[in-house]
């Protein structure tokens, strides 16, 4: 679905907020079917950024183009509103029904009754929140709000979805679910979307590509994987590299585990894929375990690997070990252990991690 | 004691006989504290609104003279509108003082800066990025601005009763730009007062009888609305 035409760009947006700059964009753009998530830490712009893109806060300056024309007057920018949608991390519903809420785009736009029934019944469905269409909103459940704001977002068929955090106030299980429904619809519909979130395993799901924030800047942008595996700088590389993220294709699956080819080896997961589908695994440097080569331990790891150490950096009470087993790893290990082993860089060890600590994210595109 | 008793047993009598002039004091005090209310209603949302969505110099010392207002003595209101409407004063040629129509200018004055009170501090509780969802949902300013009193509707019906119930039990503007006049400008209040002075505490009671059941059903609303906006 993803063209080349940029469905909107800036240029030079410059934002600021009680007389301090909080966004500062030479040029960004957004192409027609794409998903882009914003991530960041918190301060660092992202909701920021969503606003003045979604013409909701006043902009020092700066250039917005959408299908290229301009938007810039209120005419203009009124206009611009009507054809994309905002879901904020609170749901904002209005103090009435669901089926009310998810209609009331449609009302403010005042579409005939019957086309604003069918255009809600199928957004309720969509988002599994049928049952609840003549519930209060009040009564709702995190996750259900959270749902009936997003079918009011695209019950108006927006060209543009802009999310702030939809999920961030959600608990896992709640936002896994709804994750993997929004998704779905946003394939489905082949709606832009734009996400800010924290989360980078939720970017990493969502995006075709990432924006990492900092101070107001964006300071890299790109596909997921570059993003991952050639962080632009020190602080890209600790906010996405906290863990190790390996990209590869299911070779082959057992009694709820996976096989996954790496490329340059394979490893075994706990998860549940179909076999040639692309995955990454991200795996916490806390979970991987270094030995010597010559110790010839049993254990219940089923991922062991020949590595190289590239690089120790201190971080206080333990270190931060960066190995290279034909593919990057990364290990946290104690002072203690770094001296018992004498490690070193260039020094050849064994790295270890359980087929239950890698995390295996399914990305079908 | 007998006399408290020989009182209440004659307010009862008068109220249940639906005594004329009684009722005729509670229907005219209905309908001026009503219709001050409607007044102070428009000035109230609209004021209040806008002062809660916009930003301008001065804002705050808006907000803090509408906070005031809401403890405005009603005979400093009285007192007001009397000079105003004074024979030789400013408005003096529209001759109205001593009218149930001066009564309901004193009256909005006084539940005029209640309800813009009320009425500002709801818009304001409204969660801040509601006005831009609204915004993004697609609607102009003035939907916008629309939703929002849905959204506050139930503490703006608190506004009312409480700008209602302000006017209601007031009685020195009322005496003051009123008169007292005897079927003409004579409310519950102002009655009870005139009729405990005269001693006649069976009429005055039942006059208070019914201010006090006027309040009762206002707190009974007002608790039904508390009741029923049940937390987030």
């Amino acid at each position: 679905m993803t063209t080349d035409a940029p469905i909107l760009s800036v240029s030079d947006l410059f934002v600021k907020r009680g007389g301090v700059p909080v966004l500062d964009l030479p040029a960004f753009s957004i192409r027609k079917g794409e998903t882009v998530g914003l991530i960041g830490p918190n301060g660092a712009g992202k909701s920021t950024l969503l606003l003045a893109l979604a013409c909701l806060i006043k902009r020092e300056r700066g250039r917005i183009l959408f299908h290229g024309q301009v938007v810039s007057t209120r005419r203009e920018t009124f206009a611009y509103r009507r054809r994309i949608a905002v879901v904020f991390q609170e749901p904002l519903l209005f103090d009435t029904t669901v089926y009310a809420n998810v209609a009331s785009g449609l009302d403010i736009r005042h579409l005939d009754r019957q086309e604003i029934g069918e255009r809600v019944t199928r957004r309720l469905g969509q988002f599994g929140i049928e049952h609840l269409r003549n519930r209060s909103a009040r009564k709702l459940s995190g996750g259900e709000a959270q749902r009936t704001s997003l079918a009011r977002a695209f019950a108006i068929d927006p060209e543009i979805v802009f999310l702030d955090e939809p999920f961030s106030s959600l608990d896992p299980p709640t936002r896994e679910g709804l994750l993997e429904d929004l998704h779905r619809i946003l394939k489905e519909t082949g709606t832009t979307a734009v996400m800010a979130t924290h989360d980078r395993l939720e970017a990493l799901r969502l995006s075709d590509r990432m924006a990492v924030m900092r101070d107001g800047e964006v300071v890299q942008i790109g596909p997921a994987d570059t993003i991952i595996h050639h962080p632009a700088d020190e602080f890209v590389a600790s906010f996405v590299g906290m863990e190790t993220i390996l990209t590869g294709r299911v070779s082959g699956c057992g009694p709820g585990t996976i096989r996954v080819d790496l490329g340059v080896g394979e490893l075994e997961a706990v998860g549940e894929a179909r076999p040639g589908e692309a995955v990454r695994c991200c795996i916490r440097p806390e979970n991987v375990t270094l030995q010597l080569p010559a110790a010839r331990e049993e254990t219940s790891a089923r991922n062991l690997f020949p590595a190289r150490v590239e690089k120790i950096q201190p971080l206080g009470l333990f270190h931060r070990v960066l190995l290279d087993c034909g593919f990057p790893l990364t290990a946290y290990v104690t002072s203690q252990s770094i001296s018992d082993l004498n490690l070193r860089e260039g020094a050849g060890v064994q790295a270890a991690f359980k087929a239950t600590a890698v995390h295996v994210i399914r990305h079908e595109k | 004691m007998d006399m408290i008793l020989e009182g209440l047993k004659q307010a009862f009598y008068l109220l249940v006989t639906f005594d004329p002039e009684v009722m005729g004091i509670t229907w005219l005090s209905l309908k001026i504290s009503g219709t001050a209310t409607f007044f102070s209603l428009f000035f109230g949302i609209s004021v209040g609104t806008v002062v809660a969505l916009t930003e301008f110099p001065g804002r705050r010392l808006v907000v803090s003279l509408i906070n005031t207002g809401m403890g405005l003595p009603p005979v400093v209101a009285g007192l007001i509108v009397t000079i105003f409407l004074w024979r030789n004063g400013p408005l003096g040629f529209l001759e109205i003082l001593y009218t149930p129509t001066a009564m309901i200018i004193a009256q909005s004055l006084i539940a005029a800066p209640i309800v813009t009170g009320i009425s500002l501090a709801s818009i304001q509780q409204l969660p801040r990025n509601l006005r831009l969802q609204i915004l993004a949902l697609g609607a102009n300013r003035l939907q916008m601005v629309w939703i929002l009193i849905k959204e506050a509707r139930l503490p703006l019906l608190a506004a009312v009763m409480a700008g209602f119930g302000g006017v209601i039990s007031e009685v020195g503007a009322s005496i003051m730009v009123g008169g007292n006049i005897k079927g003409y400008s004579r409310v519950l209040t102002t009655a009870t007062v005139m009729e405990t002075g005269k001693g006649n505490f069976e009429i005055a009671l039942a006059l208070g009888f019914i201010l006090l059941l006027l309040a009762f059903i206002i707190n009974a609303v007002l608790t039904q609305v508390q009741q029923r906006q049940r937390p987030r």
